[in-house]
């Protein structure tokens, strides 16, 4: 069913000769001998709920609103860099009006796909 | 396969999207799906857009006829919010589109972020009326003394016009990310699965829905599996599937209780402890779980393989492919780059015979299950003249690299084809790159 190229070999052993042959018959335990070797500490806290714990949180944690609005500017500023000698001047100068202010959204750019 | 003496010959029809190299995010393609009479694609991307290509045949008549695919609607679904509560971005990006069964004249489709469902309308109007009484033909209002009789508004032909609108929006429902969203066979509901929850809505309501799963445990510190993808069965209303980070699988039976958090068949396959890793739970998570058409089978993907579970036998897979095995002895690597943890979809065609899915380096797997016969074939603008036949690919895993074989360490990883979608009925193919759209058709067809 798959391509003959592909496949791991599997051997039938001993458990005396399991744990000596370890490396040369998994390529999966080898490469976990690595990655502890380049991360010692990799494991010893539960693993799997670390991992799934960074998946529920996934994102970027922002300190609030503001932070995030700021973010959002700075990569509308750099994706549309027409618009930012206009924005240059109100920073610093005066209070800002709520028109001054970056947007939130970004700007309605058609897809690509559609072009 | 692809070959001399195979069945198919896959051949380029069409790509989508822009050439140059400089991907913007929000061009990145996130999901793809045909539907019901495989007449509409749908892609979602990163940037919230969803673009729809209407199918239009050419020479319909002719045992060979190429169909093109061209833009009937795009519009933007979500929008980036902002949750306070948890100062997260919530990303606009477009996970899931899901398509209705049409019912009339217009088509409906819901399609989903990270948090909220939406139903969008997509009605075409070919028609509009000319001839008020109270307004000029420019939308200015008339002086009604001015106006000394009456007429009746005529409807005339006009350019096709498609127009999208949201009819209803799902929201508030989901604490975690949603990964699935599946119409029900009933025409009435529809579930959406988050990392840890499962919730069923009627089409029709939006303020409230019902909670069917939930395996989030008292003390989030005991966490160790999330749920990673769920489905409806094609034809029976009461069933549904849902995967696991775990690799498992679990039916559920809506019939025997109100919450199905206990499952109705559990489909594991064994694993040997002696080849236990760091890595095994990683890559046995499941990242997509589809029903066959015929609803008798189940195919899973998880990070190397593709395994088809028949929905009667709980203890192991009835078959598994390879999808690319060497990338086993990459796994450290892969972890590194954070690889190991991309989500490849998987697809049946229409007939249950073949499945499909994406790999790295702009490759495609197909595994034909009766002929027992696998390819490994490209998206690539070098491919890509008119019905120009895809040459299959070959990994030289080790070894010595014949001519026209490419070596595991050349591969690039950045180029992952993770969505693809078959024709509910003809041999054509929607493969998705980062940000272009290859459609592919079988020469035959």
């Amino acid at each position: 069913m798959s391509g003959d190229n592909e496949e791991t070999q599997t051997t039938e052993n001993t458990p005396a000769d399991e744990k000596a042959q370890d490396k040369v018959i998994s390529p999966e335990k080898s490469e976990e001998a690595k990655l502890k070797a380049r991360y010692p500490n990799l494991g010893n806290k539960p693993g799997g709920s670390d991992l799934l714990r960074k998946r529920l949180q996934k994102g970027q944690k922002y300190f609030d609103s503001g932070d995030y609005n700021m973010a959002k500017a700075k990569i509308k500023n750099k994706q549309l860099p027409t618009a930012a000698p206009e924005k240059t001047e109100i920073t610093g100068d005066h209070i800002p009006t709520p028109q001054d202010l970056p947007q939130r959204k970004p700007s309605l750019v058609a897809s690509k796909l559609a072009g | 396969m692809a070959g001399p003496g195979g069945d198919m010959q896959w051949c380029f029809s069409q790509v989508k999207g822009a050439i140059d190299d400089d991907v913007a995010e929000a061009d990145i393609i996130s999901t793809v799906e045909f539907n019901h009479t495989g007449e509409l694609l749908a892609t979602g991307d990163k940037g919230g857009r969803v673009v729809i290509f209407q199918q239009e045949i050419e020479n319909k008549n002719l045992p060979q006829f190429r169909s093109e695919y061209n833009v009937y609607s795009t519009f933007q679904s979500h929008e980036p919010e902002f949750d306070y509560l948890k100062s997260l971005e919530i990303e606009e990006k477009i996970n899931k589109i899901r398509w209705l069964p049409q019912k009339n004249a217009a088509q409906f489709l819901l399609s989903t972020n990270d948090k909220t469902i939406k139903l969008w309308k997509i009605s075409e109007r070919d028609k509009r009326p000319e001839g008020y009484n109270l307004k000029e033909e420019d939308g200015r209002y008339k002086d009604p003394n001015t106006i000394t009789s009456l007429r009746v508004p005529v409807l005339i032909p006009m350019d096709l016009m498609v127009e999208a609108s949201p009819r209803r929006v799902f929201a508030n429902a989901h604490t975690y990310h949603i990964n699935s969203i599946s119409v029900n066979s009933d025409d009435e509901t529809y579930l959406s699965a988050d990392d840890l929850r499962i919730n069923l809505w009627h089409l029709e309501i939006t303020d409230r829905s019902f909670n069917i799963v939930d395996i989030k445990p008292a003390n989030m510190e005991e966490l160790t599996e999330v749920i990673t993808a769920a489905e409806f069965h094609p034809h029976q209303c009461n069933t549904f599937v849902y995967s696991s980070s775990k690799g498992t699988l679990r039916l559920c039976d809506m019939r025997a209780s109100a919450l199905c958090d206990k499952h109705s068949k559990l489909f594991e396959e064994p694993e040997d402890p002696s080849n236990r890793s760091f890595f095994s739970e990683i890559i046995s998570s499941i990242s997509d779980v589809k029903f066959s058409h015929n609803g008798r089978y189940m195919m899973t993907r998880d990070y190397l393989s593709v395994k088809i579970w028949d929905l009667n036998m709980e203890n192991r897979p009835v078959e598994t492919y390879q999808v690319h095995e060497y990338l086993r002895s990459k796994l450290c690597s892969l972890y590194e780059n954070d690889c190991i943890f991309d989500k490849f979809e998987c697809c049946w065609n229409g007939n249950d015979s073949v499945v499909m899915t994406g790999s790295y380096n702009n490759f495609f797997r197909m595994f034909d299950r009766g002929q027992r016969r696998d390819v490994t074939l490209e998206a690539s603008r070098e491919n890509s003249k008119p019905m120009q036949v895809l040459k299959p690919r070959k990994v030289c895993a080790g070894g010595k690299r014949k001519k026209d074989e490419i070596s595991v360490d050349s591969l690039d990883f950045n180029k992952k084809i993770l969505h693809t979608a078959w024709h509910p009925q003809d041999n054509i193919i929607a493969v998705a790159t980062t940000n272009n759209l290859y459609i592919f058709q079988d020469k035959v067809n």
